[in-house]
């Protein structure tokens, strides 16, 4: 129903009830995201109500590197072009295609960590823990959470990766990877309203 | 365990591992379900239990059967252990044995998900209970207020305990939140279209959208306490900024929420009995179905009346005053709908239909204390005395628990192909409706009287009259505690020996009666066609008494065997691993975190990449039947 736009290339479902379970999938997937959505907007909640309870310690605000911030957000963000890629690649049935974007996919989701792991080292180097005041323990906790959704989906594309896919495309496997992009979009967005609320208007203020 | 394993038609399948095995692996939504009221009730008995000595300690001024320090944790894990481990799970073991009957489907849209929901909720609440023999319960109330839950006023594990218990237990009742959303939206028969579906599944999918969005906010505050906690960080620490109310309003913006997910089962499960035991269809099903819409929305609405005396001023009061007001109107309409159910129907009073026509008048009870209680100025009275303390066990026993009690009575030989002996349901009917109303009544008088909630004991100062509606209370706790021995004993007796139910013992309205009791492990031979609402009661007063099967038998006129999913490990090892990382975290032995991480992790891994070939069961029979 809601996947529309994927029309597996090889052979159908095997069964009425394989097709079931693939049309479940992806509502119960849409279900799931739109708990995430509570569970990042009471972190953002969090956040915002907290960002402000410096203690007089070291602010976010006097350590943001915007550079840094944006590279990330860029890698994050062409990951999401790439997981496109990836599932047009799916919709063609080529499978070697749809592997490379999304190793290409989990390539730029390991840059983004690789430079959030930096940025959290130099602030904790800087002085700005996760005790250092109430909001930089809002910070943690909310870039914190999101770094580790963007840690699970990676994990979760090189668990589909090493998925031998000996069938090639199939709709057993489609709604799988179509699950998973789902996810990698959704963990950028929340990326996008954390970039602009975290680093972007505190700075330009 | 073995009893009912016998008596339900889900027996391990052919080629299946041991016994422990098949229990241990099952996907069979009838199956988790059993597993989810066993081990609720089991939870539940230990709840009452504490509550029994809360009771005795209370029972004349300045007792010292238990000393302060264990009273604290025996209120809190009292309300902890009867909140998330024993009405919620006994409600989800409900949903997960009869849902997908009522509905027509072959089993929940995520039958090893759901596993997983399981395994999740009797680990977490075997490691929250474990706190008892770790170094001690947690002590905090069960919504666990911060600073108090803090490491400097609270050294001890129990609140690490309280935390990851729920955490884990918690993640579990969100999956099933969304296992049944999707399984009420995509697995229904044909037919059975959404003005068609019984009241309890309409209650199940408004809960599980509650679920969906309640305890997200929940477990984000379990995660910030655990850092406060185990990492040093500062949400509500107030020297370094914190803010102690940012507890107070996630909690209850998860917590409100949370008693409308213990009651709206039961509301699904009264309209069930009321209907069928008067013969009639439900009255009002349109308005009962937008009472219940119309509950769920409004919950989200009211957390901050848990907070009036917090000092929000009478803006902030008044408007969270009135949206509370508001949520009386649904429910008064539900009331009423039962009530013209009931009127002119030929009312049956078997055991489940005493429990549901006794919810009524003692919900009221608690509806009207808790308009009382909505009043924000009056509230600062009301406020942390006994007076709380009855308008919650009113809707909770009077509500929630007899819902759960009238399911049991008209469910049991659904699930366990035997009929509960009616004699001794009643004698356990009369003495709760006894044992309910003496323990907490009183109570009303006793929080008017000025005596507080959570303090250990009382000054005899107080006067003769709290000492007096104190015992009174005490003798009640013990005439409700006996009627559960009945029950126990019902339950034991009828397992061993119990009359044999057939499919329809009670002349049901809803789908789940049309099929064997207990259900074949594929629920419905052939996928039935709804032809109305109350669809088994059409099929028997305008059909011939048969389902109309949805597709057209094979050509060949054979049946084919049908494909059920097949049953895993992993969700087992997956809540396994989290349970062992959860003691590591809470013994700071980070050796033990990243062993069960590893388990955790290897077993998603494997869930992720499984392909599920499923297994062929062949039906036994032929028709609907």
């Amino acid at each position: 129903m809601i996947n529309q736009g994927v029309e597996p290339a090889g052979p159908g479902p095997v069964s009425p009830e394989q097709a079931k379970a693939q049309d479940n999938r992806v509502l119960g997937f849409w279900i799931f995201l739109s708990g995430e959505c509570a569970f990042f907007a009471s972190l953002i909640g969090t956040y915002l109500s907290l960002n402000t309870h410096t203690a007089g310690a070291t602010t976010l605000v006097s350590l943001i590197d915007l550079p840094l911030t944006g590279l990330m957000t860029l890698s994050l963000l062409t990951s999401s072009l790439t997981m496109v890629f990836a599932f047009l690649a799916m919709n063609r049935g080529e499978l070697q295609a749809m592997k490379v974007w999304l190793w290409v996919t989990a390539l730029l989701g390991a840059v983004f960590l690789d430079l959030q792991i930096f940025e959290f080292s130099h602030y904790m180097a800087s002085g700005f823990t996760m005790g250092t005041s109430a909001a930089a323990s809002a910070f943690f906790a909310l870039v914190g959470f999101h770094g580790l959704h963007v840690a699970f989906g990676l994990f979760w594309i090189i668990s589909l990766l090493s998925y031998s896919f000996k069938d090639g495309i199939t709709a057993a496997n489609t709604s799988k990877v179509w699950i998973a992009g789902l996810y990698w979009h959704f963990v950028d967005v929340v990326w996008v309203i954390i970039f602009t609320v975290v680093y972007l208007l505190p700075k330009v203020h | 365990m073995a009893a009912i394993a016998e008596r339900v038609g889900a027996q391990p399948k052919a080629h299946a591992q041991g016994y422990l095995m098949s229990w241990l692996t099952t996907a069979d939504h009838k199956r988790i379900g059993i597993m989810y009221l066993l081990a609720s009730t089991l939870f539940f008995v230990v709840g009452g239990l504490e509550a029994l000595m809360i009771r005795i300690q209370l029972s004349h001024p300045g007792n010292t059967f238990v000393s302060p320090t264990l009273y604290d944790q025996l209120f809190t894990m009292h309300g902890t252990t009867m909140i998330f481990l024993a009405v919620m799970p006994l409600f989800i073991g409900f949903i997960n044995c009869i849902v997908p009957l009522q509905i027509g489907a072959r089993d929940v849209a995520f039958p090893r998900m759901n596993a997983l929901s399981l395994w999740l909720f009797v680990l977490g609440g075997i490691l929250l209970n474990s706190s008892w023999f770790l170094g001690g319960a947690p002590n905090a109330g069960w919504f666990n207020y911060a600073p108090i839950s803090l490491t400097p006023f609270n050294p001890g594990p129990g609140i690490d305990f309280y935390d990851i218990g729920l955490q884990l237990a918690g993640i579990g009742t969100l999956m099933t939140g969304i296992n049944f959303i999707a399984t009420i939206i995509n697995m229904r028969a044909p037919g059975m279209s959404l003005m068609r579906m019984p009241l309890f599944t309409w209650t199940t999918f408004v809960t599980s959208v509650l679920i969906l969005f309640a305890f997200p906010p929940f477990t984000v505050n379990l995660f910030l306490l655990m850092f406060d906690r185990l990492m040093g960080a500062n949400f509500f620490n107030i020297a370094k900024g914190g803010n102690v109310l940012l507890w107070q309003h996630l909690f209850w913006i998860f917590g409100h929420p949370e008693v409308y997910i213990l009651i709206l089962p039961a509301f699904g499960i009264i309209s069930e009995v009321i209907a069928t035991f008067s013969r009639k269809t439900l009255f009002g099903y349109d308005s009962m179905v937008l009472a219940t819409i119309a509950i769920g929305f409004l919950a989200f609405t009211v957390w901050v009346h848990h907070m009036f005396v917090d000092g929000f001023g009478p803006y902030v009061n008044s408007l969270f005053a009135i949206t509370t007001m508001a949520i009386a109107v649904p429910t008064g309409v539900k009331i009423f709908n039962w009530i013209f159910t009931m009127w002119g129907g030929k009312i049956k009073f078997t055991t489940a239909m005493l429990f549901a026509t006794g919810f009524i008048p003692l919900f009221v009870i608690g509806g009207i204390s808790g308009v009382m209680l909505a009043m924000a100025p009056a509230d600062f009275q009301y406020n942390d005395s006994y007076f709380v303390v009855a308008h919650l066990h009113y809707v909770l026993i009077g509500g929630s628990l007899m819902g759960v009690l009238a399911g049991a009575y008209y469910w049991f030989p659904k699930i366990t192909g035997r009929l509960l002996n009616e004699t001794l349901g009643k004698w356990h009917f009369w003495l709760l409706m006894i044992g309910f109303n003496v323990t907490f009544f009183p109570m009303h008088f006793l929080g008017l009287l000025g005596m507080p909630r959570r303090v250990a004991t009382y000054s005899a100062a107080l006067g003769p009259a709290v000492a007096f509606w104190n015992l009174v209370s005490t003798i009640g706790a013990f005439i409700l505690a006996i009627s559960f021995l009945f029950f126990f004993y019902n339950l034991f007796k009828t397992l061993r020996s119990g009359e044999r139910a057939g499919p329809d013992p009670w002349d049901g309205r809803a789908l789940e009666w049309a099929i064997s009791s207990p259900a074949p492990v594929y629920n419905f031979a052939q996928t039935p066609l709804i032809r109305g609402r109350d669809a088994w009661w059409v099929e028997k007063t305008e059909g011939d008494g048969r389902l109309r099967a949805a597709e057209a038998e094979s050509a060949d006129g054979q049946h084919h065997g049908i494909h059920m999913p097949s049953g895993s490990i992993y969700p087992f090892l997956i809540a396994l691993g989290l349970m062992i990382a959860g003691y590591g975290a809470i013994f700071g032995l980070l050796l033990l975190v990243a062993i069960g991480l590893v388990l955790a992790f290897f077993s998603i891994h494997r869930m992720i990449v499984a392909e599920d070939p499923g297994e062929i069961v062949e039906p036994v029979g032929g028709d609907g039947e």
